[in-house]
């Protein structure tokens, strides 16, 4: 997906390190190749490419992922902001989700 | 299509078989409740339908003498459509995808084939115009692809229609087992962000499914864009079997079990290709009459406001144009942005959709440049480029690649943009109706 390229400097993902044993489960389930391995450790190879959908740090068997997930889609942000205005609208636009 | 539910070596109702000889053809209890007929003592007569019923005599005489219908006389128009499935049962009715029912340690589990039919390539249709989207899901359980043993591994599905549908085309051939969750009618990676395609389903779905007494190992084969609800330790803990992350794409299971359960790289990232981006446009557009509606209404009225307080001409000449520039505005937004997404300039998808938005508005307002001034033509464009960046932005919700923390950080910049550009649109418009 190095075709695709959304807003840069924005993710919230972060990894630990110091806590990480290395045991790929990130590589395994990131949908767009974020994590590989180095050395006895992983690292984050793209950050940029992260979507923040939190498959990585559910699945960590260490907690060594931080990220905030959620779904990047305009219209559920909006209804979420309507809501957070008590404002109730039906439903949202063109989302999947 | 014969039954062969009392042969299958996996039953363990063998009362059925022994004591009491089954109608031939005809299964002993296929839909797998627990009132089973032949077991309970002798059935009543009077109920008895089918070929089970061979004394049960008519009262019409054009009727075929045989009353199973396996003759070829008729009495009027042409033979008859087949009977019944002997898989029905009162309240249900079994789904085309099934071929039959085999018995197995857990009860009778549904066979089913990987051809679509008419009414499959029907609803995928519908679904991806958008119509009963919400509402296409088949009943979550046990299925077996081909004819699985004890060995045979375990792929665990949503139970979206349109997921299930497609997996089962791309299973053709294999004898595994398919665990159908209930996700609410929601594909798999939606589900698991909605939190339908949870851990905790997974571990109950293994649960009552009797699945343990099904297969002999502990693996389930897991899409792997459920991996954001589900965490494979903790369905390792609930319900002892390991999750094995499977591929991205179902096409991709076949190779992946020929494979060893290995997936390579290009299995495991998703794709947005052109034909993948396309067939999302009609679901965008699917969500636009009810606010097209109340921009008909908002359009010709404003455009009727002249010298003359409202002209009626003018609310429907100049309410044309307005409209005009409404639906290529949306075309732009919400078809030319997804078809042309990695073509556009721009990271932000407001500013790809402003970019469409402002040629297609320019080509509404040079084609009427005749009927209105340069103010309308102005108008125009900007109300076409507020559109279509808004539409364009909603895309990020239909892309595998957008982040929440960075749709929010456009939608702070777009939205009052987008706003300001469409107060000023109606601005100018107005404005336009006074001096022509």
């Amino acid at each position: 997906m190095k075709e695709f390229r959304y807003l840069p400097d924005v993710t919230t993902l972060k990894l630990d390190r110091e806590l990480c044993i290395g045991c790929g489960i990130c590589h395994l389930v990131c949908p767009h190749g974020v994590f590989e391995p180095d050395g006895n450790v992983m690292e984050i190879v793209d950050l940029n490419g992260c979507m923040e959908c939190g498959a990585c740090s559910h699945n960590c068997p260490v907690d060594a992922i931080s990220v905030n997930p959620g779904v990047g889609c305009a219209s559920l942000i909006i209804n979420t902001w309507l809501k957070d205005k008590r404002i109730t609208k039906s439903s949202g636009g063109g989302c999947c989700c | 299509m014969k039954p062969d539910f009392p042969q299958e070596s996996l039953i363990t109702e063998d009362c059925c078989a022994t004591s009491k000889p089954l109608c031939e053809g005809s299964p002993a209890n296929p839909g797998g409740d627990a009132g089973d007929p032949c077991c309970g003592g002798p059935p009543q007569e009077s109920f008895i339908t089918g070929n089970c019923g061979a004394t049960l005599k008519s009262a019409c005489d054009c009727l075929p003498a045989d009353p199973t219908g396996d003759t070829d006389e008729v009495c009027c128009g042409g033979p008859p459509p087949p009977k019944t499935s002997p898989y029905d049962k009162p309240g249900y009715r079994v789904q085309r995808f099934v071929a039959e029912f085999i018995g197995t340690a857990v009860g009778p589990v549904p066979r089913i084939h990987s051809q679509w039919g008419v009414a499959d390539r029907f609803g995928t249709i519908l679904t991806r115009l958008g119509v009963g989207r919400h509402d296409y899901r088949v009943a979550p359980g046990i299925y077996s692809v081909g004819h699985p043993d004890a060995e045979a591994p375990v792929v665990v599905t949503a139970n979206f229609k349109l997921t299930f549908d497609t997996v089962r085309r791309d299973l053709n051939g294999r004898d595994l087992w398919l665990l159908v969750l209930d996700t609410h009618g929601i594909n798999v990676w939606c589900a698991a962000g909605k939190g339908t395609f949870s851990t905790r389903e997974v571990i109950s779905r293994v649960n009552t499914s009797g699945l343990a007494h099904l297969v002999q190992h502990r693996k389930l084969i897991l899409p792997q864009l459920c991996a954001t609800g589900v965490s494979g330790r903790d369905v390792k803990k609930g319900c002892d079997f390991e999750v094995v992350w499977g591929p991205i794409r179902s096409k991709d299971i076949v190779p992946f079990l020929d494979q060893g359960m290995t997936a390579d790289d290009t299995m495991r990232r998703v794709t947005f290709s052109f034909m993948e981006r396309l067939v999302l446009i009609p679901v965008e557009l699917s969500y636009l009459p009810k606010p097209t509606l109340w921009v008909l209404l908002a359009a010709f009225i404003i455009s009727g406001i002249g010298p003359s307080i409202f002209s009626i001409q003018g609310a429907l000449l100049r309410g044309g144009m307005a409209m005009a520039a409404y639906l290529v505005g949306v075309i732009a937004g919400a078809a030319l942005v997804p078809a042309l997404l990695p073509y556009l300039p721009g990271r932000a998808f407001s500013v790809k959709g402003a970019i469409t938005g402002v040629v297609a508005g320019a080509v509404v307002a040079l084609f009427f440049s005749w009927h209105t001034n340069g103010w309308g033509m102005v108008g125009l464009i900007l109300w076409s480029t507020a559109i279509s960046s808004y539409l364009a932005m909603n895309f990020t919700g239909s892309t595998p690649f957008t982040s929440p923390s960075g749709v929010e950080k456009e939608m702070r910049r777009a939205i009052p943009i987008q706003a300001a550009s469409a107060l000023a649109a109606v601005a100018v418009w107005i404005t336009s109706g006074f001096i022509a």
